[in-house]
């Protein structure tokens, strides 16, 4: 008994060592993991605060380009007012319109990241506007990412630019569809896995998400195709998407809730059982 | 005594600040930043407990890692850093000087930077190795960790040279 209280005494910066590098090897690999939460995020009040306070400061340096964005974006829906108010005008009223599938909830980005391997993003809503985990996220242009983690006021979103992620994309002339992932190396690209080989690929093809997933609805602008290759087992092919969003600038971005997504999921356990 | 006590307390909550909110936004050449918090770790007493430079360091690291959302790689980078750092401590000043109270600054110029320069590629190695957690990208974590590693040295000896006057 002496002994070992011995051992652990003159051991004890070791194997305090051990412990503390244990514990942030634990932190670390749940962070790899995209389905557990993490135990340290930034969706908290200390950080969340302190984020939007330099968020407030820093804001002001891009208010030309922003309003432009905006600007830009106002253009585009009044074109679509326009539109839809030439089709709609008939003398009944189309049921199916007013059952809204999709309800989308405008936030700010408050810390954007694009350089690590694994990039988490920090927006200014919570659950207090009825958010939750595993929504999309989208920006005027194409798809941001998906969210994660949440608070009463802020949540985490796991960008497009994160080896965990694999969105379902398809293009856009035919129906064929394969994963949405990321290689890390530059932030204006994604790459596109598993596309059949069968599929009729074009440089400048574009490329939508396939509204598989009860995440994304179907439809939403991702990138252009800017090269492709077949992969080692040449069965598939690896295509390099140039992203329509530049994710090193990204500021109003909105998030995207299906309200059928808890009885599509339902469903999809039922059948696992 | 308390004087170093407070004077650490401000340089922590200092570095972390700094390096949140604006070192971690530079990304020069596309995605090379600079961590200057390292210098919490460089500048701690060389007469210390080491139970409480441990807990300290991992403290440090995990704020950062709060911060940026990246799980636990700078809490274990730092950690690990205090653990070897009597090490290399040894290798760059000698035996003797770990006995002695010396500043900091009145070390002579290259065992200064040695001892600098080995404290902030381990730290980047273990760091970047973490975050990629893999072999396959082994390339990349070396390239990372030499742009960062110089661009963290050159603004640690920056800083280190701008405060020296004032403390002397």
């Amino acid at each position: 008994m002496q002994q070992i209280l011995n051992f652990f005494l003159r051991n004890k910066a070791t194997l305090l060592f051990l412990l503390l590098f244990g514990l942030s090897l634990t932190f670390t690999i749940q962070s790899h993991s995209f389905h557990k939460s993490q135990f340290i995020h930034s969706a908290n009040f200390l950080s969340g605060g302190v984020y939007n306070t330099t968020n407030n400061i820093s804001k002001y340096f891009d208010l030309i380009e922003e309003n432009n964005k905006l600007q830009e974006e106002n253009s585009n829906l009044r074109a679509l007012v326009f539109n839809s108010s030439t089709l709609t005008n008939k003398s009944y009223i189309d049921s199916t319109s007013l059952n809204n599938k999709y309800r989308v909830t405008p936030a700010v980005l408050i810390n954007n990241s694009y350089t690590k391997a694994n990039n988490i993003l920090l927006i200014n809503k919570g659950t207090k506007d009825s958010l939750e985990s595993d929504l999309g996220v989208i920006s005027s242009k194409g798809i941001v990412g998906i969210t994660r983690n949440l608070n009463s006021k802020f949540t985490t979103v796991i960008s497009i630019l994160n080896t965990t992620i694999s969105i379902s994309a398809k293009l856009k002339q035919s129906n064929h569809y394969g994963s949405i992932k990321w290689d890390t190396k530059n932030p204006r690209f994604v790459q596109l896995t598993e596309m059949p080989k069968n599929a009729q690929l074009k440089k400048g093809d574009t490329i939508l998400t396939s509204g598989n997933s009860s995440i994304f609805p179907k439809n939403i602008p991702v990138g252009t195709i800017s090269g492709f290759k077949l992969d080692a087992a040449e069965n598939f092919y690896i295509i390099n998407v140039e992203l329509f969003n530049d994710m090193t600038s990204l500021d109003h971005v909105y998030v995207i809730k299906n309200q059928d997504k808890k009885l599509i999921n339902q469903l999809i356990n039922l059948k696992d059982e | 005594m308390n004087k170093v006590i407070s004077q650490n307390i401000i340089r922590f909550i200092v570095l972390v600040l700094i390096q949140i909110s604006i070192l971690n936004h530079i990304n020069f050449l596309g995605d090379i930043n600079p961590y200057l918090y390292v210098l919490f770790i460089i500048l701690f007493p060389l007469r210390n407990n080491r139970l409480v430079f441990l807990i300290i360091a991992f403290f440090l690291g995990l704020c950062i890692d709060m911060f940026s959302d990246t799980g636990g790689i700078h809490a274990g980078a730092s950690v690990f850093l205090a653990y070897i750092r009597p090490l290399i401590t040894k290798f760059s000043f000698g035996t003797l000087n770990e006995f002695y109270n010396v500043k900091f600054n009145n070390i002579d110029f290259i065992k200064r930077l040695t001892y600098i320069i080995i404290i902030i590629f381990i730290h980047h190695f273990m760091l970047f190795s973490l975050e990629y957690c893999s072999f396959t990208h082994i390339i990349t974590i070396l390239k990372h960790t030499l742009l960062s590693g110089l661009f963290t040295t050159i603004l640690i000896l920056l800083t280190t040279t701008i405060f020296s006057n004032n403390s002397k």
